[in-house]
């Protein structure tokens, strides 16, 4: 459908054009096929979470909260981010509860650049970033990473695309679609070249909690001289399986987070008030689910693994998030055309590398936010399909 | 967790897995997980291999009743001798000691409503050491063995999702 010549040139220039087609193919074919192509948790949110969700409503806690979200919820959010991540920020003046991780990103891009500014963006990276940079006027320049680095952002390179113009780096670590994640050997001197071009960050952690064996996540905003410049960005719609409720945040130092909240009273007034009781009791209590859920993907991520590499797919060890990124090179075809044809032929939904930038050409994303039986037999449906376009 | 736990664990959720399903899941190698089940299974850590089974869908006409059953304990031999008498009925699938108000609580499984009260009648009454039997029939089973037994609502997740 070409767009409609009425609307505004920044919304036509935004993506996705080219694999609009492969999703509503994906689409059309949904409920005959086998979805490894989802980015959201398989389970449902814990009873004990919704259960606190059920008792506001019964409470009649049906108003407006404060626009930064309940004090109360913002204290159990320092309280854990200091418990897990060794994090520490002032509940009243630090933090702001937004509608999801993706409403934080949007606000934290507006509230910092100018039309024209240059935004780095790490590919393969989530789609969201560079359409919000694009909506507030800026330029996205995307900074690829390559497999044979484990998909990590090379230093250097991040160096030689700065420019005059550059105002912002988003980090999103553990990333979607590859897994990958950044220790802090891995993100010191990416914090020392931002630090010494005095510019800021936004650092997209919404899968922290998503690790897998000996990992430790670690927060580029704990180097010295990084706190005052970094936007710290969760939510608890990874972690605790609360996709549909719609509640993120966003830390950072005071004036970083006044401006975001400026920019969040005026366009969502307040995060969902029954999502935000939820959250709390989540936050409070959610460690055990959390673990259950974790160890669940990891057993998953094991059988993924081992399927793919039986497959003959190269795959880079994803250590976090709930996704593996395969390199499909090997059958000499694109990813769009890769995962069209394994639609169409073995009815199993994968999503194309390139829909998170063209650094991902070449990979599918495989989603294991999903059971254990659907993942066993799409990945025996992938050893056939390998195995068919392979012997063409 | 240690490893025999997450072996026993993985088959409690689902017993049809092989030794290989569950070797792949917890990355050991397939010889030792067999290793852990056979001693699992002779040391009486597993005691068997069951299908969960919705029998409302199958069998039209099958009642289950939860019946509290009061005994006068026998001396030197409490309770264990009449619970070994009960037990060993077909019917009788699953025989527990409580504490409270009764004694034994017995879930018992018959093919219909007069079956089971012919058993509580006939065979549990009539045994020396029971006073009294209360008997309570289900009506539906919600969950059971933590499987929900009403139909999954549909799948409403996207198909695709970024």
């Amino acid at each position: 459908m070409s767009s409609d010549p009425r609307l505004s040139k920044i919304v036509q220039s935004l993506p996705p054009s080219g694999i609009r087609k492969f999703f509503d193919l994906a689409n059309e074919m949904k409920g005959e096929v086998i979805s490894l192509s989802i980015g959201e948790p398989d389970f449902v949110t814990p009873w004990h979470i919704r259960e606190k969700g059920i008792l506001s409503l019964e409470k009649g806690k049906t108003h407006y909260s404060p626009n930064q979200g309940y004090i109360e919820l913002r204290e159990t959010i320092t309280e854990y981010l200091d418990r897990k991540f060794d994090l520490k920020y002032d509940p009243r003046k630090e933090v702001v509860v937004t509608v999801g991780g993706s409403e934080a990103i949007d606000a934290a891009v507006r509230a910092i650049v100018d039309p024209g500014d240059e935004v780095i963006i790490p590919e393969p990276c989530f789609v969201a970033y560079k359409a919000c940079v694009i909506l507030a006027g800026a330029v996205p320049v995307p900074l690829p990473c390559n497999a044979s680095d484990g998909f990590k952002p090379d230093p250097d390179k991040l160096r030689r695309i700065i420019t005059e113009k550059t105002k912002l780096v988003i980090l999103g670590y553990p990333t979607n679609p590859t897994g990958t994640t950044l220790s802090r050997e891995d993100l010191k001197p990416i914090a020392g070249i931002i630090a010494d071009k005095d510019l800021l960050v936004l650092s997209d952690e919404l899968y922290a909690e998503l690790i897998y064996d000996e990992t430790e996540h670690f927060s580029i905003s704990k180097f010295e001289g990084m706190r005052e410049r970094t936007i710290v960005i969760n939510g608890l719609s990874k972690a605790f399986a609360m996709t549909g409720w719609r509640i993120g945040f966003a830390v950072g130092p005071e004036s970083l987070i006044a401006a975001i909240n400026r920019i969040h009273q005026y366009v969502i007034m307040s995060s969902p008030t029954t999502a935000q009781y939820a959250a709390i009791e989540a936050l409070k209590n959610g460690d055990e689910s959390v673990e259950a859920m974790r160890t669940e993907y990891d057993t998953r991520r094991k059988i993924l693994l081992e399927a793919l590499s039986s497959c003959g797919l190269e795959c880079i060890e994803p250590k976090g998030a709930f996704y593996a990124f395969p390199s499909i090179k090997s059958t000499g075809m694109t990813s769009e055309d890769f995962c069209e044809k394994f639609l169409l032929s073995k009815k199993v939904a994968i999503v194309p590398g390139t829909a998170f930038g063209d650094a991902g050409e070449g990979h599918v994303r495989i989603s294991y936010a999903a059971s254990s039986d659907s993942i066993i037999e799409a990945m025996h449906r992938l050893g056939d399909f390998c195995a068919e376009v392979t012997r063409r | 967790m240690d490893t025999i736990t997450r072996v026993l664990g993985l088959l409690d959720r689902n017993a049809k897995l092989t030794a290989e399903d569950i070797a792949t899941r917890i990355k050991l190698p397939v010889s030792e997980v067999e290793a852990i089940i056979h001693k699992a299974e002779q040391d009486g850590m597993i005691l068997g291999y069951k299908a969960v089974i919705n029998w409302d869908r199958i069998v039209e006409n099958t009642v289950t009743a939860m019946i509290e059953v009061r005994i006068t304990p026998q001396q030197s031999l409490g309770f264990d001798r009449i619970a070994r008498r009960i037990y060993s009925f077909p019917q009788v699938k699953d025989c527990l000691l409580m504490s409270g108000g009764f004694d034994l609580l017995l879930i018992v499984e018959d093919r219909s409503l007069k079956d089971v009260a012919n058993f509580v009648s006939e065979k549990v009454a009539q045994l020396d050491n029971v006073i009294s039997t209360a008997t309570h029939f289900i009506l539906k089973r919600y969950k059971s063995n933590g499987v929900i037994f009403e139909d999954k609502g549909e799948n409403d997740r996207e198909a695709v999702v970024l």
